[in-house]
């Protein structure tokens, strides 16, 4: 039976648990809601929760740990003899799965008979043909070990999910009844609805933090096998990236400092234009700005965050570049080779972390309390002096925070640097020559057809880990700045 | 009464500081202040009291135009400060909040260190020529708010960091650094306990020496004790305006009466 269907039944069980667990406990109080313990939708909800929570807890558990068990079984049918020199186990073991998908779709077709899928006499060749017909994909040749171990695999497979189905559906059952008989006028259900809502806030947190911890732990065991590959300090100190695609490593220099500074650079001329233009536009809007200018102003300006950042990339390529070009290029001063340059990136960048700055430092600039201006204004000080002296200082660890979360972006900014920067890792203090960024390059090693077990595509892990790190001492330095002031200024 | 101009006199001489006349003030379509006269004198702690919403402190308020920074606030009438009007349009409502300090209800330091809170209003208005010349503004006005002696140590700590009755006394001081002629103090004691308030008020009877001060008050004790005339307004009109002793033993109005006895309010 399809996981959905179990899915709906459960749910079907839980519905009717909810009414009758209901139902019992407001029998049990003669119909009097007052003598329960609790509202009458607890207990529904006592019931609900106990028919669902245990038997999709078991559905998880069964589906992630019955392919394993599977596998494991059938990878032992398979003697050494059956695996070819030129092969390995696990590629037989894609094999085995790949025909076991075939013989289902076959029978799902009628192509085959659901006995012929499973006779252990059937015939090789045969098989093969009949596979091919039914439009399934299938290597040339399908020994006999294979074809054995397949028909095992799909029988372990539909009788793993037949006896889950039962197993869920009983567990179901059995958690409904349990619920409806605990429903008694005196049982508390409004205290295990108040648990379960606690675990069910506990667990999306922690999947949250499961999920990092498994970024981080992947990054990490593959930056070391990268490392394992190319020396560190190669890596590290490294003045060219130059990776070759030709060959496995060896002519490849993947020095990471050229694509350090090319985002260092390009992050620094977004956030050159990105914080002056949005602090002031954020304090004009705060505090100057009437009423209904802020009301139209302040969504015009944070439609720019909703600019998907590809759509930057274009405005880069085919208007900011030219438009460089034609003042700073070969026509004009001189100092520009092509459109695609630092600045060309830089500046759109900029443009795009202006509502984040803005947007943000608005916010924080409105919480600053009134009084705070009430008492400079009754010193005799003007508008401006307020908010230099007063209004800004209070904000700054909230502005000093936005302007940190808007130079992890420009860090982790990839599209715009893409089609605006150039892809030439470069170490030059020109801005209007190419550069390219960390981001830029994971992309370009990992789109590539390089063997995912060459330094030249690892370097990608290892300089998602260089970004990592460099973000999250960011956002450390974030936090600790906005803590320093916040002892300061409450 | 000819010459409005502040000269060297005695203090038993009692110049009149604010002349207001005919004040009316809205909010939009509704009237806060209802036609209000009342001659402020200099050197002289004058109390206003009356029930919450009365239009008291609305029309503390009128008197350095911080209501300017209210956009439906509107402001008629003449308010006369050394007989000028103070809404006259060559008047720059900056330069009458200088003229005009203010100590607001609760406690508002400046997230900065105690010394550039009261160095803020002279730096902004140049009162100081060099840095020793700050020196002394700041340790004179610390002086006269009666801090001075709790901080002297500890300048270039956050003047938020301190409590709540000296932060209100360190607000006292830095509106006394700009060397106003007039102080304005809205319930200046709403939100500090009974030692604080006590230190506050033998403050304020200090400041009667060099300023003229106006404080709004809930409480009737303050007002009798601090206070030399005392101003009743009841639902934005001013019911009754004399001396503090007169007003608290012996008021003409019943309404005043009723108030101070507790009847209403």
């Amino acid at each position: 039976m399809p996981i959905f269907w179990i899915l709906l039944i459960v749910l079907a069980i839980a519905a009717i648990g909810y009414v009758a667990g209901r139902a019992r406990a407001l029998a049990s109080a003669g119909g009097d809601i007052r003598a329960l313990h609790s509202l009458p939708s607890y207990y529904g909800w006592n019931a609900a929760i106990k028919a669902m929570v245990p038997a999709f807890l078991l559905i998880i558990v069964w589906l992630i740990v019955q392919p394993i068990y599977v596998s494991s079984v059938v990878s032992g049918m398979l003697s050494d003899g059956a695996i070819p020199n030129s092969s390995s186990r696990g590629l037989v073991m894609a094999e085995v799965r790949r025909v076991a998908e075939g013989l289902d779709n076959a029978v799902a077709a009628g192509v085959i008979g659901e006995d012929a899928a499973r006779s252990a006499r059937a015939d090789v060749i045969d098989i093969t043909q009949r596979l091919k017909d039914a439009g399934q994909i299938v290597t040339s040749q399908i020994t006999q070990p294979v074809l054995r171990a397949a028909q095992h695999f799909r029988i372990m497979h539909s009788t793993g999910n037949m006896m889950m189905t039962v197993a869920a559906l009983a567990l179901a059952v059995l958690g409904a009844l349990w619920a409806i008989r605990e429903n008694r006028a005196e049982f508390r259900a409004r205290n295990i609805v108040e648990t379960s809502v606690r675990i069910l806030l506990i667990s999306a947190a922690s999947i949250a933090i499961l999920t990092t911890i498994g970024i981080v732990l992947s990054l990490v065991f593959n930056t070391l096998e990268f490392f394992r590959l190319y020396p560190a300090s190669d890596f590290f100190f490294g003045l060219t990236w130059s990776p070759s695609f030709s060959g496995r490593g060896g002519s490849s220099q993947l020095g990471v400092l050229p694509l350090l500074w090319g985002t260092f650079y390009i992050s620094v001329v977004a956030l050159a234009v990105a914080v002056p233009i949005g602090l002031f536009s954020a304090i004009y809007l705060s505090e100057y700005a009437s009423p209904r200018v802020r009301a139209i102003a302040k969504p015009m300006l944070e439609v720019l965050a909703g600019i998907p950042t590809i759509v930057y990339g274009l405005f880069a390529l085919l208007t900011v570049g030219p438009l460089l070009l034609s003042v700073f290029g070969a026509d004009g001063l001189g100092w520009m080779k092509a459109g695609t340059a630092v600045m060309t990136a830089g500046l759109v960048m900029g443009v795009m972390l202006i509502p984040f700055v803005s947007s943000l430092s608005d916010d924080i600039i409105n919480a600053v309390p009134q009084s705070m201006r009430d008492g400079s204004y009754g010193l005799g000080a003007t508008k401006s002096e307020t908010i230099r002296q007063v209004v800004l200082p209070a904000a700054l660890p909230g502005i000093v925070g936005a302007i940190l979360l808007a130079a992890s972006r420009a860090i982790g900014e990839t599209m715009i640097v893409v089609l605006g920067a150039g892809a030439a890792a470069r170490l030059s203090l020109n801005p209007f020559e190419a550069m390219t960024t960390v981001t830029a390059k994971i992309v370009s090693q990992l789109t590539g057809d390089a063997d995912f077990a060459s330094p030249e595509a690892l370097v990608a892990f290892a300089l998602g880990m260089t970004l990592f790190v460099l973000t999250l001492g960011l956002n450390i330095l974030a936090l600790y700045i906005v803590r320093k002031y916040r002892e300061q200024y409450e | 009464m000819n010459d409005m101009r502040p000269m060297e006199r005695k203090v038993d001489t009692k110049e009149i500081k604010f002349d207001c006349r005919n004040v009316q003030v809205y909010y939009g379509d509704t009237q806060a202040i209802k036609n209000v006269d009342v001659k402020l004198e200099d050197r002289t702690v004058t109390a206003f009291i009356g029930p919450s919403g009365c239009g008291k402190s609305t029309f503390l308020r009128c008197l350095n135009r911080m209501n300017d920074t209210i956009d439906i606030c509107r402001v008629e009438g003449n308010l006369l400060l050394d007989g000028e009007d103070i809404y006259d349009r060559r008047v720059d409502p900056v330069q009458l909040r200088a003229k005009v300090g203010m100590v607001f209800q609760k406690p508002n330091p400046f997230p900065k260190s105690i010394y550039d809170n009261i160095a803020y209003g002279p730096r902004i208005h140049g009162l100081a020529r060099n840095k020793a010349d700050l020196d002394d503004i700041v340790e004179k006005s610390l002086r006269r708010g009666a801090i001075w002696d709790e901080v002297k140590d500890r300048l270039d700590s956050p003047g938020t960091g301190l409590s709540g009755g000296q932060q209100q006394r360190l607000c006292i001081a830095r509106a006394v650094a700009t060397e106003p002629e007039v102080l304005l103090m809205d319930e200046p004691c709403s939100a500090l306990d009974p030692i604080a308030t006590a230190q506050v008020e033998e403050l304020i009877d200090e400041l009667r020496e060099n300023f003229s001060v106006v404080i709004v008050t809930h409480s009737m004790q303050q007002a009798a004790r601090v206070s030399q005339k005392t101003a009743f307004f009841h639902l934005g009109s001013l019911v009754e305006f004399g001396e503090t002793g007169a007003i608290f033993t012996n008021p003409k109005d019943p309404r005043t009466e009723s108030y101070i006895t507790g009847r209403i309010g």
